[in-house]
């Protein structure tokens, strides 16, 4: 076992720190006041391998795995939570059409998706369904060779920015076995978007929800066979569930370094902050469980590249520990910086609000727990080690 | 026509840079390396030069430790077409550094040798005016534009008093300054290709180079830790300052 990065992901990371510091970090604030998507730096990106990262190559991805995505998401993230963030859902997106889609449907997608020149949202939370996503109401039925789409979808990254989206839609009974997948053609007739949501945080990508009235697509849209929704759906969100956790690294990563940085300069009774033992203590343990958790996301992205059987529940743990811990840590490095941590001339409110939104999505935290103990107390299964 | 780059392993310009208890040298130990700017610079003038025709092949070559290979590498990525290392223990001096670039230059013949101005560690400015001389080639230091027209390149030069061009015979020798132009990402499909490059090792004994040792480093030392400022009363005072004790006015 070796716990070094190989030469490779000592390049990727570099490559993706010198992007992240030149073409994001010093837009990222303007981004967040004035909610700009910055769809050309996203197709700067797409140029540089970064927009179909764990595609397959046939279709113009790089087929690498989701270690080397999350070394490679975390320096992106670094620069601009939200950004990146919404870079890791169009990869996620990406990758299922290409995994899951009929060849058509593939080739007229992928390419343009992991080049970065398209964008694609993933849609399964409903108003009704967020949790209890298998209960989602919207409805796909059959009529000859199309489907007919009605229903809702809320809280869409990217929706009305993006090209292509990903639904989950309900061809059959109740339950997640009922549930059908779909990549559609986002300016298909019959789809319409609300207004962009305000939110705390993630204000570089718009958020908006999708209304499907009668919107009728060719049959050909559908990924895998009916009834593989959920199954694509939970697939999807595994490797989503490391990219958001890897978000959180990166974002906290870059507020510990601030904090670093500014207890070198700020002085207080005549000493610079880091002469203080108390804020010396928090700064350790910052970094330490910044470390753990980084450990154990890169663990749970190995488990997915190896395909373990448990796969699902490290991704679980990795997502629960990952993102707790990393908005705690933007959150102690805002403390640190006091009254100049709360106004917006530093980045350290922002990191806050960003990292937020990662205990919730993507399956909230408690969720997580579900995922996890749920597998603890499968009878007769195997230890978790 | 081959072009010929060389390119020097340094610490990354982003790192603070912290000098050795003993002051024997910069710490290196756990700092992040990476290749110097300047010559990031001549690796992506020459890989345009390629682009626009000019040139047919890029060599890239750097000398030093096995870690080395990392930035030649990268120069790979950003569309060298093979690399050279030269391995050597330590940090050569300049001179030795273009004596072992004079036997290179000699074996692949390029046309154009394009190093950047200087080293953002050692800052000595000196490996390309050396080379130029061992080979009797002319050269053009400090480019911020270059030409290659027909068997002769004109390069403007920034110099003290603003911009001065030249035109040189080929084959030169060119210098890069920082405007020369702005390098691009390598994106992650070179970073992949690149592994594939050839990549030859050579020693200096195999060139027939004697490594000289004629520079010794003394001591190292951080600059002066910057004094706080002082706050003035009045506009008066500021001018009163300027003129008398910084002495910036008259």
């Amino acid at each position: 076992m070796d716990f070094e990065l190989n030469e490779d992901q000592i390049a990727f990371s570099d490559m993706a720190r010198a992007f992240a510091q030149k073409e994001m970090e010093p837009h990222a604030a303007k981004w967040d006041q004035e909610q700009i998507f910055p769809v050309d730096v996203l197709q700067k990106a797409g140029e540089l391998g970064f927009c179909g990262l764990y595609s397959p190559e046939d279709v113009g991805g790089l087929g690498l795995g989701r270690l080397d995505s999350s070394i490679i998401f975390e320096q992106l993230a670094m620069g601009c939570t939200s950004t990146t963030a919404f870079i890791t859902i169009h990869n996620m997106a990406t990758w299922m059409i290409a995994d899951f889609s009929n060849e058509e449907t593939r080739q007229h997608w992928c390419p343009d998706l992991t080049a970065g020149q398209k964008l694609a949202s993933y849609c399964l939370t409903e108003p009704n369904a967020g949790s209890d996503a298998a209960s989602l109401k919207t409805t796909a039925r059959k009529e000859g060779d199309s489907y007919v789409l009605n229903g809702s979808k809320i809280f869409i990254s990217g929706a009305g920015a993006t090209d292509v989206l990903v639904v989950m839609a309900r061809t059959g009974e109740d339950g997640p076995k009922g549930i059908s997948a779909f990549a559609i053609d986002a300016k298909a007739a019959g789809i319409s978007y609300g207004r962009k949501e305000e939110k705390m945080g993630w204000n570089s990508q718009p958020t908006r929800l999708i209304t499907f009235e009668d919107a009728k697509i060719p049959a050909s849209c559908l990924m895998g066979n009916e009834g593989d929704g959920f199954k694509i759906a939970m697939m999807g969100l595994d490797g989503g569930r490391i990219n958001i956790a890897t978000c959180s690294i990166g974002t906290a990563q870059a507020a510990l370094n601030h904090a670093i940085q500014y207890m070198g300069e700020r002085k207080q009774f005549g000493r610079t902050l880091e002469n203080f033992q108390a804020l010396q203590f928090k700064i350790a343990t910052m970094n330490t469980e910044l470390v753990a958790a980084r450990q154990m996301v890169r663990l749970a992205a190995s488990k997915l590249d190896h395909k373990h059987a448990d796969r699902s529940t490290y991704c679980a743990m990795a997502k629960r520990f990952a993102t707790d811990v990393g908005f705690n840590v933007c959150d102690e490095a805002l403390q640190i910086f006091g009254g100049y941590g709360y106004i917006k001339e530093y980045p350290l409110e922002r990191y806050v609000r960003d990292s937020r939104v990662h205990r919730i999505l993507e399956g909230t935290n408690e969720i997580m727990n579900v995922i996890i103990a749920r597998r603890l107390l499968l009878k007769d299964a195997a230890d978790i080690l | 026509m081959k072009i010929l780059v060389a390119v020097k392993r340094v610490i990354d310009y982003n790192v603070k840079v912290r000098v050795k208890a003993d002051k024997t040298n910069v710490d290196l130990a756990n700092v992040k390396m990476a290749m110097n700017p300047f010559c990031e610079i001549a690796v992506e003038e020459a890989v345009r030069l390629k682009e626009k025709g000019v040139a047919s092949e890029i060599i890239v070559i750097s000398i030093g430790a096995k870690q080395c290979q990392e930035q030649i590498r990268t120069a790979l990525a950003l569309g060298a077409d093979r690399g050279i290392h030269i391995e050597t223990e330590g940090t050569p001096d300049s001179l030795s550094v273009a004596k072992l670039l004079a036997k290179v230059v000699a074996e692949e013949q390029p046309g154009l040798v394009i190093l950047g101005k200087q080293a953002i560690d050692s800052d000595n400015n000196q490996t390309g005016q050396m080379l130029a001389a061992l080979l009797d080639r002319p050269q053009a230091t400090f480019a911020s534009e270059v030409v290659v027209a027909a068997d002769k390149v004109s390069v403007k030069r920034e110099i003290d008093g603003g911009l001065q061009t030249i035109e040189v015979d080929l084959p030169a020798i060119i210098t890069a300054d920082l405007r020369l132009n702005e390098p691009r990402y390598a994106s992650l499909p070179n970073i992949m290709k690149a592994k594939r490059k050839p990549l030859d090792v050579k020693t200096p004994e195999e060139l027939g180079v004697v490594l000289s040792n004629n520079i010794t480093l003394v001591s190292v030392e951080p600059p002066a830790d910057r004094k706080a400022g002082i706050k003035v009363s009045s506009v008066a005072e500021l001018v009163d300052k300027l003129k008398n004790e910084a002495k910036v006015l008259s």
